[in-house]
């Protein structure tokens, strides 16, 4: 029975007794303790592992609102206008013009040995290109013969080329359709805008797969993903969960080298309330270290740049319709009331303040009907609420994980035409949410921004625009605020900080392994820190080697 | 003309909309009840149970349920367009597609999906609302708005659960200020007749020789008419969709000035011209509600319609 003690250049322990410590002794997976050489000697014989020794270990970060389908897109071309790092470590460089984007989706076609097959990318960014939009006519340069459909990096526009029209039937004038503009020609431009217009291609372009789904590769690159980026437990926060996907997931994550641990919530979808409820439970059951299954996952309304979130009035400041609802209140209501009689946890998708405002109203009255202690409901983006909402959470015992990524991604856009500039600076209201006590967590969304809690923890220290604009000083936090809230704060959303999110006896031996020290290189650098792996259950992962 | 399910082309779709509890259900269930022959492709959305009467299901497997005579239901989820597209592969082929939306969706865009797909057409938008509930929930402060463009979304609003509203006349009027263009007909327990909710069938088995429904007719008016030969089509079809008529349906053949035949197809104000199936011959029949439509009036526009168009064939 030897621990391993390692010494390091700094430990953050999140445990405020010592919030720092220089050593750490670990067995069976697990912190026998931290403190100096001198303290972990009484817990007997050790072997001393100096690797960290000039290192910075922290709790391993804690994605609370992320999916695995992230791996997944990397089998597709990467778009983005901004640079992003692939599960394998190579970061591609954004692109800064069409032609660019048109250059790699070439080079990519020209890959592809089988003439027919559809090209798809991700995460193209049209806001970025100045006025011009990219069209069909672009993508046609990078090939005319096969289908070419590229996803945007909000998930609400799909552009597609010639061919892809051509196969759908939709390359004829006379379209009247509000998500399909037309050409001077009078033929789609190829921007197909919302579900409902993209639906029509996605059998044509490679996406007509549920793309929230996961596979098996893309649980594995996933992971990758989460080693590169301190990441030692990560949410996958809208699995359907069928059987077979569960048994997947259970047999990659148990293996002896899957280096994160996956809560894996279930999404309200293709059942009843009462047979979701049981359908849960029964998962909860088949939970593993590695996979911790257990928790509902219900989305309210839409999303704010794609204007099908629900707001309160007056609206969206372009003064485009009030949004979507995705699910009856009624509905809503009876999942709150059946979790919380059977003690079920539920994680609800709100973007706009009056889905948080219908979420908030029904866990009050299933509340009342079905008093709950600890229940730890937990609003999921939350992006516009205000402060009166975040005071209701502390009073009905809710949890907010918020969004902080996009004021850096989207904030220009929401200061100037979704939401105007007042409630700009508000949207996701960290500082608010802390001074109210609102258990907080922050979060990438990933795919739709990368996986990074230290990213998202500059976006909520710095509050910064891609134009450099600072949006809404009044709402910024700071840096030990936001390491906590990616730790611990996380933890506490799944009801896992008592097993992870800090560095104390007892708990998980989780690190997140950094070549600089988050507390020191000051707010503006915390997106710079470097990672250079992982420790998860106290076996080692240098990003390097994954 | 030609039978009920063997034609091609393009195959029929009807969005059933309306909010959680407005009878969505029933209706679809009514309508298989009816089917009398007709293959109804029934695709579901909400969560769960099937909502189909135990006793008309046959067979299930993994995606598709068989129900008897030939129907089948599938529920669709989020895959809609992939859905429609197996629906149109079996074998034998569906005769009409009853897509019946979850109850906040807006049918108009599934509707404009469903027009966006070259392999269907869009028959036309049901939206069922509930007499006794549907003003409370218009003005509700979170599915207000959702209700409200439903029903503005519709191209026949069922006005349903008549027997359960303390002023049903009330709630009627108020529906056809929130949706000017909609025809509304009223039910209890969302019971219509099939050939007001999909169209007549056809084969002209539809009527009866004094012109009424087979089934389901109290209330209902129909007529079936000559279309006056080498009439233009795409007028006389605005003809039949104007409020003025207040007819529920108008379906039928008419031949062009150049000898063409065309399928004209009317559901409230919404009408569609397309190509005629090979061995279409010339007919129209008219539905609408006993005291509201004046078919006489509408016999007289038709062939007022005919002498007005010069032939040119």
């Amino acid at each position: 029975m030897t621990n391993t003690v390692y010494p390091a250049r700094k430990i953050i322990t999140m445990n405020p007794a010592r919030p720092h410590a220089s050593h750490v002794a670990v067995r069976d997976g697990r912190i026998v303790g931290a403190g100096t050489l001198d303290e972990l000697t009484g817990w007997g014989a050790y072997t001393l592992d100096d690797r960290f020794a000039d290192k910075v270990l922290m709790p391993g970060l804690v994605e609370g609102h992320s999916h695995t389908m992230e791996g997944t897109l990397w089998a597709y071309v990467y778009c983005g206008f901004f640079d992003r790092m692939d599960p394998e470590g190579t970061v591609w460089p954004g692109l800064r013009s069409i032609d660019e984007i048109v250059e790699r989706l070439r080079e990519a076609a020209d890959r592809l040995e089988d003439p027919a097959a559809p090209l798809a990318g991700w995460s193209l960014d049209a806001i970025y290109y100045g006025n011009r939009r990219v069209d069909r006519h672009d993508l046609d340069r990078a090939s005319t013969q096969r289908a070419i459909g590229v996803l945007n990096a909000s998930g609400h526009i799909l552009n597609v080329n010639s061919k892809a029209l051509e196969l759908a039937g939709l390359l004829k004038p006379g379209i009247d359709h509000p998500g399909i503009p037309l050409g001077e020609d009078g033929l789609p431009t190829g921007e197909m805008k919302g579900p409902d217009a993209m639906a029509p291609l996605g059998p044509f372009t490679g996406f007509d797969r549920d793309l929230l789904a996961c596979d098996e590769p893309g649980l594995r690159r996933f992971a990758r993903l989460c080693v590169r980026t301190g990441v030692t437990t990560a949410a996958d926060l809208a699995n359907t969960l069928p059987d077979d996907a569960v048994d997947m997931m259970l047999r990659v994550t148990a293996e002896p080298d899957y280096p994160a641990r996956i809560v894996a919530l279930r999404r309200f979808y293709g059942v009843t309330p009462e047979e979701l409820i049981d359908r849960v439970l029964g998962l909860r059951d088949r939970s593993q270290d590695s996979l911790r299954l257990g928790i509902i996952k219900v989305v309210a309304d839409g999303s704010i740049q794609g204007f099908s979130a629900r707001l309160r009035w007056p609206g969206y400041f372009n003064g485009a319709p009030e949004g979507l609802w995705y699910i009856p209140p009624e509905h809503l209501l009876e999942i709150y009331q059946r979790a919380m009689a059977a003690g079920v946890q539920v994680h609800t998708h709100t973007n706009g303040d009056e889905a948080t405002e219908l979420a908030l109203d029904c866990v009050e009255a299933a509340l009342r009907k079905h008093p709950s202690p600890d229940h730890r409901f937990t609003l999921q983006h939350c992006q516009l609420a205000d402060a009166a909402q975040f005071r209701r959470m502390t009073k009905l015992g809710m949890c907010v994980n918020l969004f902080p990524n996009h004021h850096f991604y989207w904030g220009d856009q929401h200061y100037g035409i979704t939401v105007g500039p007042e409630r700009a600076e508000r949207m996701n209201a960290c500082a608010t949410a802390l001074a109210a006590g609102v258990p907080l967590a922050i979060h990438s969304d990933a795919p739709v921004t990368p996986l990074g809690p230290l990213f998202t923890a500059w976006c909520a220290v710095n509050r910064r625009t891609a134009t450099g604009r600072t949006l809404g000083e009044h709402e910024r936090i700071g840096v030990a605020d936001a390491l906590r809230t990616i730790t611990l704060g996380a933890a506490y959303t799944f009801k896992l900080d008592g097993e992870i999110g800090s560095i104390e006896t007892g708990k998980r031996a989780d690190f997140a392994v950094l070549e600089d020290d988050p507390e020191t290189v000051g707010g503006e650098a915390l997106k710079d820190v470097r990672v250079w792996g992982t420790v998860q259950g106290g076996r080692i992962f240098p990003a390097a080697e994954i | 003309m030609t039978a009920g399910g063997t034609q091609s082309g393009p195959l029929p779709v009807t969005v059933v909309g309306g909010y959680l509890g407005a009878g969505k259900t029933t209706l679809v269930n009514n309508m298989l009840r009816q089917a009398g022959g007709r293959r109804l492709a029934i695709m579901v959305n909400e969560f769960g149970a099937l909502p189909i009467d135990s006793s008309l299901v046959e067979a299930a497997d993994d995606r598709i349920v068989s129900l008897t005579g030939g129907c089948v239901c599938c529920s669709y989820g989020e895959d809609m367009v992939s859905s429609l597209a197996m629906l149109a592969t079996l074998d034998p082929r569906p005769d009409h597609v009853l897509l019946e939306a979850s109850g906040v969706a807006l049918p108009g865009a599934i509707a404009g999906t469903v027009g966006l797909l070259s392999d269907f057409a869009l028959d036309g938008t049901v939206v069922l609302a509930d007499a006794e509930t549907v003003q409370r929930r218009a003005g509700d402060r979170y599915v207000g708005s959702t209700v409200r463009q439903q029903i503005a979304e519709a191209d026949l609003i069922l006005l349903n659960k008549c027997d359960l509203a303390a002023d049903p006349d009330a709630v009627e009027a108020w529906l056809s200020e929130a949706a000017p263009g909609a025809r509304i007909v009223r039910a209890e327990q969302a019971d219509v007749p099939i050939d007001a909710v999909l169209g007549t069938r056809t084969d002209g088995s539809t009527l009866r020789a004094d012109g009424r429904f087979r089934d389901h007719t109290s209330g209902y008016v129909a007529a079936e008419l000559d279309p006056p030969a080498g009439a233009d089509p795409e007028a006389l079809a605005r003809l039949l969709a104007d409020p003025a008529h207040r007819l529920l349906r108008a379906k039928g053949f008419v031949r062009r000035p150049d000898g063409a035949m065309a399928a004209l197809q009317v559901v409230g104000s919404r009408w569609t011209v397309s190509e005629a199936p090979a061995g279409a011959l010339p007919g129209l029949v008219c539905i609408g509600l006993k005291g509201q439509a004046d078919l006489a009036a509408v016999q007289q526009a038709v062939g007022e319609a005919k002498a007005s168009t010069p032939a040119t064939g």
